[in-house]
């Protein structure tokens, strides 16, 4: 429960620093899923990414969903 | 067709950091990949190999929001296998105009496939989005300050969390516009999805963000005013 006090909290201030709006996360998503991927820095590579996706729940989910959808094709080539 | 709105919303300009107004945070585009550069090729193509390229573009669509749709058809209980196919088809189809609309804006960043895949994820999950919430009202404040006095007073709450929500409570009432109190309320404390409450208030999801980003920097500072340590709280 005190964890639960926590993620409300964290629903009602976000995350602490920069970040981007949803729709340049939308524009990157794709490069930035690559970058994960591949190994590279994507957080060095596209500042405020990260912090936006901790903090709106709709592009976290589209990034978990393109994550998994390119990684198991690539797993299964 | 949520991602052609998403495409034409204005920027979102968050006023700090690294936060950018245009649309894109890329450098010169790179060079494309030999598959990538073929899709265009043969999308940009006349006749018979145009259409096959668009078909073959439109299954890759549908295997995406498939793929979509099925990840979230536990989380769906209302709706049906047909009804969870048709959901996904109408999603290719949407996200199938946006890819072609858009054909120009690929600039290689990443694979065409991955390109292309998040169009059919976007349509997917938004569609199922309101699905869900079709027919439902959207909570009403009272009902979020129930829950945020519940958890104010609540035994389990630690003293500095049940300050620092005290805090946050004064703070939507005092330093918020109706605005953003009405949008800060139903996403993050009702759970309204961000895409449900755009098409109630006849606004975007860009816009709402943007609205919800400025009452967190607000309430934030009052909390900071209120000699709250800095939270790093994440919304996992």
């Amino acid at each position: 429960m005190e964890q639960d006090t926590m993620l409300l909290l964290g629903r009602l201030l976000g995350p602490p620093g920069p970040e981007v709006g949803c729709d340049v996360c939308f524009e990157e998503l794709d490069r930035y899923v690559e970058l994960e991927l591949s190994g590279t820095d994507a957080d060095a590579a596209l500042p405020g990414f990260r912090a936006h996706l901790a903090g709106c729940p709709a592009c976290r989910e589209e990034h978990e969903s393109l994550r998994a959808l390119v990684s198991g094709e690539r797993a299964s080539a | 067709m949520s991602a052609v709105s998403l495409r034409t919303i204005a920027p979102v300009d968050h006023g700090a950091g690294t936060h950018r107004t245009s649309g894109s945070l890329a450098p010169a585009a790179p060079v494309l990949d030999p598959e990538s550069r073929e899709w265009l090729r043969a999308l940009r193509a006349d006749g018979n190999e145009r259409d096959e390229a668009v078909a073959r573009l439109h299954a890759l669509l549908v295997r995406a929001a498939r793929f979509e749709v099925g990840r979230r058809a536990p989380a769906q209980p209302h709706l049906r296998g047909n009804e969870l196919d048709d959901i996904a088809v109408e999603a290719a189809d949407d996200a199938l105009m946006s890819v072609l609309r858009r054909l120009d804006d690929f600039r290689g960043a990443s694979r065409f496939t991955t390109w292309v895949y998040k169009f059919a994820l976007l349509e997917a999950a938004v569609k199922l989005r309101k699905r869900a919430w079709q027919g439902r009202e959207v909570p009403l404040e009272p009902a979020a300050w129930e829950v945020l006095a519940a958890a104010a007073t609540g035994p389990e709450a630690e003293v500095e969390q049940r300050e620092a929500l005290h805090a946050v409570q004064e703070g939507i009432e005092s330093a918020l516009t109706p605005r953003q109190r009405q949008v800060l309320l139903a996403l993050a404390v009702n759970g309204v999805p961000i895409d449900v409450l755009a098409d109630r208030l006849d606004t975007t999801r860009g816009a709402l963000y943007k609205t919800l980003h400025d009452a967190r920097r607000k309430l934030r500072r009052h909390l900071e005013e209120c000699g709250h340590a800095p939270l790093g709280a994440e919304d996992h």
